[in-house]
Protein backbone atom coordinates (compact mmCIF):
# COMPACT_ATOMS: atom_id res chain seq x y z
CA UNK A 1 0.00 0.00 0.00
CA UNK A 2 1.24 3.41 -1.30
CA UNK A 3 1.04 6.57 1.09
CA UNK A 4 2.77 9.37 1.16
CA UNK A 5 5.36 10.50 4.30
CA UNK A 6 6.52 13.94 4.74
CA UNK A 7 7.01 14.46 1.22
CA UNK A 8 8.00 10.86 -0.24
CA UNK A 9 5.92 8.33 -1.21
CA UNK A 10 6.53 5.04 0.40
CA UNK A 11 5.17 1.43 0.44
CA UNK A 12 3.77 0.13 4.10
CA UNK A 13 2.07 -3.41 4.37
CA UNK A 14 -1.54 -3.37 3.89
CA UNK A 15 -3.71 -2.70 7.00
CA UNK A 16 -0.26 -1.06 9.08
CA UNK A 17 -1.63 1.56 11.73
CA UNK A 18 0.20 4.93 12.68
CA UNK A 19 2.01 2.52 15.37
CA UNK A 20 3.12 0.44 13.20
CA UNK A 21 4.55 3.49 10.69
CA UNK A 22 6.07 5.16 13.59
CA UNK A 23 8.12 1.81 14.31
CA UNK A 24 8.96 1.20 10.51
CA UNK A 25 10.90 4.41 10.43
CA UNK A 26 12.17 3.91 14.03
CA UNK A 27 10.96 6.96 15.63
CA UNK A 28 8.72 4.72 18.45
CA UNK A 29 10.41 6.32 21.07
CA UNK A 30 10.50 10.19 19.46
CA UNK A 31 8.16 13.18 20.52
CA UNK A 32 6.21 13.38 16.93
CA UNK A 33 3.05 14.53 16.27
CA UNK A 34 1.06 12.82 13.22
CA UNK A 35 -1.16 14.76 11.24
CA UNK A 36 -2.61 12.56 7.78
CA UNK A 37 -4.60 14.40 5.35
CA UNK A 38 -4.55 17.52 7.02
CA UNK A 39 -5.91 16.09 10.35
CA UNK A 40 -4.76 15.38 13.69
CA UNK A 41 -4.24 11.82 14.36
CA UNK A 42 -3.63 12.33 18.56
CA UNK A 43 -0.93 10.46 20.20
CA UNK A 44 -3.77 8.48 22.23
CA UNK A 45 -5.15 6.63 18.84
CA UNK A 46 -1.98 5.63 17.29
CA UNK A 47 -2.48 1.73 17.93
CA UNK A 48 -5.76 1.88 16.34
CA UNK A 49 -5.77 4.13 13.14
CA UNK A 50 -4.91 2.38 10.32
CA UNK A 51 -3.94 4.38 7.16
CA UNK A 52 -5.69 3.96 3.38
CA UNK A 53 -3.81 3.71 0.25
CA UNK A 54 -2.51 7.38 -0.65
CA UNK A 55 -3.01 8.70 2.70
CA UNK A 56 -0.72 11.97 2.82
CA UNK A 57 1.09 11.91 6.30
CA UNK A 58 3.50 14.47 8.10
CA UNK A 59 5.38 13.72 10.81
CA UNK A 60 6.55 16.44 12.88
CA UNK A 61 8.69 17.51 15.57
CA UNK A 62 9.90 20.88 17.66
CA UNK A 63 13.76 21.98 16.81
CA UNK A 64 15.52 24.99 17.32
CA UNK A 65 13.62 28.58 16.00
CA UNK A 66 13.01 32.03 16.86
CA UNK B 1 12.45 49.90 46.50
CA UNK B 2 11.38 47.23 43.93
CA UNK B 3 14.26 44.70 43.78
CA UNK B 4 14.37 42.50 40.26
CA UNK B 5 13.57 39.03 42.68
CA UNK B 6 9.97 40.91 43.81
CA UNK B 7 9.77 42.27 39.84
CA UNK B 8 7.80 39.39 37.97
CA UNK B 9 5.34 39.54 35.11
CA UNK B 10 2.45 37.09 34.52
CA UNK B 11 1.97 35.36 31.24
CA UNK B 12 -1.04 32.58 31.05
CA UNK B 13 -0.88 32.40 34.55
CA UNK B 14 1.94 31.88 35.20
CA UNK B 15 4.61 33.79 36.87
CA UNK B 16 7.98 34.94 35.29
CA UNK B 17 10.94 35.88 36.50
CA UNK B 18 13.16 36.87 33.14
CA UNK B 19 11.70 39.43 31.19
CA UNK B 20 14.01 37.70 27.89
CA UNK B 21 12.59 35.22 26.05
CA UNK B 22 14.98 33.49 23.82
CA UNK B 23 14.60 31.62 20.41
CA UNK B 24 16.56 28.47 19.82
CA UNK B 25 17.44 28.82 15.94
CA UNK B 26 20.69 29.37 14.39
CA UNK B 27 23.10 28.20 16.54
CA UNK B 28 25.98 26.19 15.58
CA UNK B 29 24.72 23.26 17.58
CA UNK B 30 22.04 21.60 20.85
CA UNK B 31 25.25 22.22 23.36
CA UNK B 32 25.56 25.73 21.97
CA UNK B 33 21.78 25.88 22.25
CA UNK B 34 22.01 24.87 25.78
CA UNK B 35 24.94 26.84 27.26
CA UNK B 36 23.18 30.17 25.42
CA UNK B 37 19.38 29.82 26.69
CA UNK B 38 21.09 28.88 30.22
CA UNK B 39 23.25 32.19 30.37
CA UNK B 40 19.88 34.42 29.23
CA UNK B 41 18.34 33.08 32.26
CA UNK B 42 15.13 32.90 30.01
CA UNK B 43 12.24 30.97 30.88
CA UNK B 44 10.25 31.09 28.11
CA UNK B 45 12.09 29.74 25.03
CA UNK B 46 10.26 29.79 21.32
CA UNK B 47 10.63 26.53 19.05
CA UNK B 48 9.66 25.50 15.64
CA UNK B 49 7.67 22.77 14.48
CA UNK B 50 8.61 20.82 11.16
CA UNK B 51 9.26 17.37 9.55
CA UNK B 52 10.95 15.20 11.07
CA UNK B 53 14.23 13.90 9.16
CA UNK B 54 13.49 10.44 8.04
CA UNK B 55 15.82 7.93 7.93
CA UNK B 56 18.75 10.81 8.56
CA UNK B 57 20.63 11.61 11.72
CA UNK B 58 19.93 8.68 14.45
CA UNK B 59 20.61 9.36 17.57
CA UNK B 60 20.58 13.26 17.09
CA UNK B 61 20.39 15.08 20.02
CA UNK B 62 17.01 16.33 20.66
CA UNK B 63 15.74 20.19 21.61
CA UNK B 64 12.85 18.42 24.32
CA UNK B 65 15.73 16.38 25.85
CA UNK B 66 18.54 19.24 26.11
CA UNK B 67 15.85 21.77 27.22
CA UNK B 68 13.22 20.20 28.97
CA UNK B 69 9.88 21.30 29.14
CA UNK B 70 10.17 20.31 32.67
CA UNK B 71 12.57 23.29 32.95
CA UNK B 72 11.44 25.91 29.99
CA UNK B 73 7.87 26.81 28.88
CA UNK B 74 8.20 26.01 25.20
CA UNK B 75 6.91 28.67 23.16
CA UNK B 76 6.11 27.16 19.62
CA UNK B 77 5.97 29.20 17.04
CA UNK B 78 4.28 29.39 13.64
CA UNK B 79 7.62 30.59 11.96
CA UNK B 80 7.82 29.97 8.13
CA UNK B 81 3.66 30.71 7.84
CA UNK B 82 2.38 33.06 4.92
CA UNK B 83 -1.22 32.11 5.32
CA UNK B 84 -3.58 31.86 8.43
CA UNK B 85 -4.69 28.33 7.47
CA UNK B 86 -0.72 27.05 7.80
CA UNK B 87 -0.15 29.01 11.16
CA UNK B 88 -3.66 27.50 12.14
CA UNK B 89 -2.60 24.16 11.41
CA UNK B 90 1.09 24.23 12.96
CA UNK B 91 -0.83 25.34 15.95
CA UNK B 92 -2.90 22.55 16.15
CA UNK B 93 0.04 20.23 15.75
CA UNK B 94 2.09 22.10 18.49
CA UNK B 95 -0.41 21.52 20.46
CA UNK B 96 -0.15 17.56 20.13
CA UNK B 97 3.17 17.18 19.78
CA UNK B 98 3.59 18.80 23.40
CA UNK B 99 0.57 17.23 25.13
CA UNK B 100 -2.09 19.93 24.86
CA UNK B 101 -0.18 23.02 25.21
CA UNK B 102 -1.86 25.58 24.25
CA UNK B 103 0.61 28.67 24.92
CA UNK B 104 1.80 29.59 20.55
CA UNK B 105 3.39 32.77 19.14
CA UNK B 106 1.84 33.33 16.62
CA UNK B 107 3.26 34.97 13.65
CA UNK B 108 2.37 35.21 9.83
CA UNK B 109 4.34 36.75 7.24
CA UNK B 110 4.02 38.90 4.35
CA UNK B 111 6.69 38.35 2.36
CA UNK B 112 10.25 37.06 2.78
CA UNK B 113 12.64 40.22 2.01
CA UNK B 114 10.93 42.40 5.07
CA UNK B 115 9.49 39.04 7.14
CA UNK B 116 7.16 41.57 8.14
CA UNK B 117 3.58 40.46 9.14
CA UNK B 118 0.55 39.93 6.99
CA UNK B 119 -1.63 41.53 9.97
CA UNK B 120 -4.61 40.79 8.41
CA UNK B 121 -4.06 37.10 8.07
CA UNK B 122 -3.01 37.18 11.61
CA UNK B 123 -6.27 38.65 12.42
CA UNK B 124 -7.67 35.55 10.78
CA UNK B 125 -5.77 32.77 12.32
CA UNK B 126 -6.11 34.95 15.95
CA UNK B 127 -9.34 34.35 15.54
CA UNK B 128 -9.66 30.59 15.15
CA UNK B 129 -6.84 29.68 17.04
CA UNK B 130 -8.29 31.86 20.04
CA UNK B 131 -11.99 29.88 19.42
CA UNK B 132 -10.18 26.43 19.96
CA UNK B 133 -8.44 27.27 22.95
CA UNK B 134 -5.11 29.05 22.41
CA UNK B 135 -3.30 31.07 24.36
CA UNK B 136 -1.74 32.97 21.86
CA UNK B 137 1.60 35.62 21.91
CA UNK B 138 0.98 37.81 19.09
CA UNK B 139 3.46 39.18 16.46
CA UNK B 140 2.65 42.28 14.98
CA UNK B 141 3.89 45.55 13.76
CA UNK B 142 4.99 48.75 15.31
CA UNK B 143 0.74 49.52 14.91
CA UNK B 144 -1.09 51.00 18.19
CA UNK B 145 -4.51 50.09 16.89
CA UNK B 146 -3.68 46.70 15.48
CA UNK B 147 -1.86 45.81 18.88
CA UNK B 148 -5.19 47.17 20.63
CA UNK B 149 -6.95 45.05 18.07
CA UNK B 150 -5.07 41.83 18.91
CA UNK B 151 -5.91 42.48 22.69
CA UNK B 152 -9.44 43.25 22.09
CA UNK B 153 -9.73 39.75 20.43
CA UNK B 154 -8.24 38.00 23.27
CA UNK B 155 -4.59 37.69 22.77
CA UNK B 156 -3.01 36.99 25.97
CA UNK B 157 0.25 39.18 25.05
CA UNK B 158 1.53 41.57 21.80
CA UNK B 159 4.63 41.62 20.11
CA UNK B 160 5.35 44.38 18.20
CA UNK B 161 8.52 44.00 16.05
CA UNK B 162 11.69 46.65 17.06
CA UNK B 163 12.77 45.94 12.95
CA UNK B 164 12.63 43.23 10.70
CA UNK B 165 13.70 39.72 12.08
CA UNK B 166 16.82 39.15 12.08
CA UNK B 167 18.39 42.61 11.35
CA UNK B 168 19.89 44.21 14.29
CA UNK B 169 18.45 47.06 13.95
CA UNK B 170 16.99 47.82 16.84
CA UNK B 171 14.04 49.55 17.90
CA UNK B 172 13.14 51.90 15.04
CA UNK B 173 9.92 53.49 16.09
CA UNK B 174 10.09 54.28 20.35
CA UNK B 175 7.33 56.25 20.31
CA UNK B 176 5.02 53.70 18.53
CA UNK B 177 6.11 51.29 21.21
CA UNK B 178 5.93 53.70 23.75
CA UNK B 179 2.11 54.35 22.90
CA UNK B 180 1.29 50.41 22.78
CA UNK B 181 2.58 49.45 25.70
CA UNK B 182 0.49 53.00 27.54
CA UNK B 183 -2.64 51.43 25.52
CA UNK B 184 -2.51 48.15 26.77
CA UNK B 185 -3.89 45.71 29.27
CA UNK B 186 -1.73 42.70 28.43
CA UNK B 187 2.24 42.15 28.76
CA UNK B 188 3.95 43.67 25.94
CA UNK B 189 7.02 42.12 24.26
CA UNK B 190 9.36 43.12 21.58
CA UNK B 191 9.92 40.45 19.21
CA UNK B 192 12.45 40.56 16.33
CA UNK B 193 14.71 43.36 15.43
CA UNK B 194 17.18 43.99 18.39
CA UNK B 195 20.65 43.78 17.48
CA UNK B 196 22.73 44.19 21.11
CA UNK B 197 22.24 44.83 24.46
CA UNK B 198 21.59 48.78 24.43
CA UNK B 199 18.60 47.86 22.28
CA UNK B 200 17.03 45.35 24.56
CA UNK B 201 17.40 47.79 27.42
CA UNK B 202 15.88 50.69 25.58
CA UNK B 203 13.04 48.32 25.07
CA UNK B 204 12.47 47.52 28.83
CA UNK B 205 13.00 51.46 29.43
CA UNK B 206 10.05 52.15 26.80
CA UNK B 207 7.90 50.25 29.22
CA UNK B 208 8.23 46.80 27.84
CA UNK B 209 7.15 43.57 30.07
CA UNK B 210 9.85 41.38 28.10
CA UNK B 211 11.67 40.88 24.78
CA UNK B 212 11.96 38.09 22.67
CA UNK B 213 14.83 37.34 20.50
CA UNK B 214 16.90 34.75 18.53
CA UNK B 215 19.51 36.67 15.76
CA UNK B 216 20.90 38.75 18.40
CA UNK B 217 22.22 35.93 20.74
CA UNK B 218 22.76 33.05 18.39
CA UNK B 219 24.47 35.40 15.60
CA UNK B 220 26.69 36.96 18.39
CA UNK B 221 30.66 35.84 17.65
CA UNK B 222 30.30 34.70 20.97
CA UNK B 223 26.48 33.64 21.70
CA UNK B 224 27.10 32.46 24.78
CA UNK B 225 28.61 35.96 26.72
CA UNK B 226 26.10 38.00 24.49
CA UNK B 227 23.24 35.84 26.23
CA UNK B 228 24.77 36.90 29.77
CA UNK B 229 24.78 40.43 28.12
CA UNK B 230 21.55 40.29 26.96
CA UNK B 231 20.20 39.35 30.51
CA UNK B 232 21.95 42.19 32.54
CA UNK B 233 20.29 44.64 29.41
CA UNK B 234 16.95 43.36 30.31
CA UNK B 235 17.38 43.67 34.48
CA UNK B 236 18.43 47.28 33.83
CA UNK B 237 16.14 48.90 31.29
CA UNK B 238 13.56 47.07 33.53
CA UNK B 239 15.23 48.57 36.59
CA UNK B 240 15.68 51.97 34.88
CA UNK B 241 11.88 52.24 34.06
CA UNK B 242 10.79 51.41 37.50
CA UNK B 243 13.09 53.66 38.81
CA UNK B 244 11.64 56.72 36.43
CA UNK B 245 14.43 58.50 34.36
CA UNK B 246 15.09 62.08 34.57
CA UNK B 247 13.62 64.68 31.61
CA UNK B 248 15.77 65.32 29.27
CA UNK B 249 16.61 68.96 28.87
CA UNK B 250 18.29 71.39 26.71
CA UNK B 251 20.77 72.91 29.20
CA UNK B 252 23.39 72.01 31.58
CA UNK B 253 22.11 71.38 35.67
CA UNK B 254 25.20 71.71 37.90
CA UNK B 255 25.07 68.60 40.36
CA UNK B 256 27.56 70.18 42.48
CA UNK B 257 25.88 73.60 44.70
CA UNK B 258 26.50 76.44 44.37
CA UNK B 259 26.38 77.24 48.22
CA UNK B 260 29.60 77.79 49.86
CA UNK B 261 31.57 78.16 47.21
CA UNK B 262 34.94 80.73 48.21
CA UNK B 263 36.35 81.46 45.05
Amino acid sequence: MNITVNGEKRDIPQGSTASDLLSLLEMQNDKVAMEVNMEIVPRSQHSEFRFNEGDKVEIVRAIGGG
Amino acid sequence: MTNSSSDTFELAGKTYHSRLLVGTGKYKDMQETKLATEASGAEIMTVAIRRTNIGQNPGEENLLDTLPQSKYTYLPNTAGCYTADDAIRTCRLARELLDDHTLVKLEVLGDEKTLFPDVQQTYKAAEVLIKEGFQIMVYTNDDPIAAKNFEDMGCIAVMPLAAPIGSGLGIRNPHNIRTIVENANVPILVDAGVGTASDAAIAMELGCDGVLMNTAIAGAKDPILMASAMKKAIEAGREAYLAGRIPMKRFASASSPIEGTFF
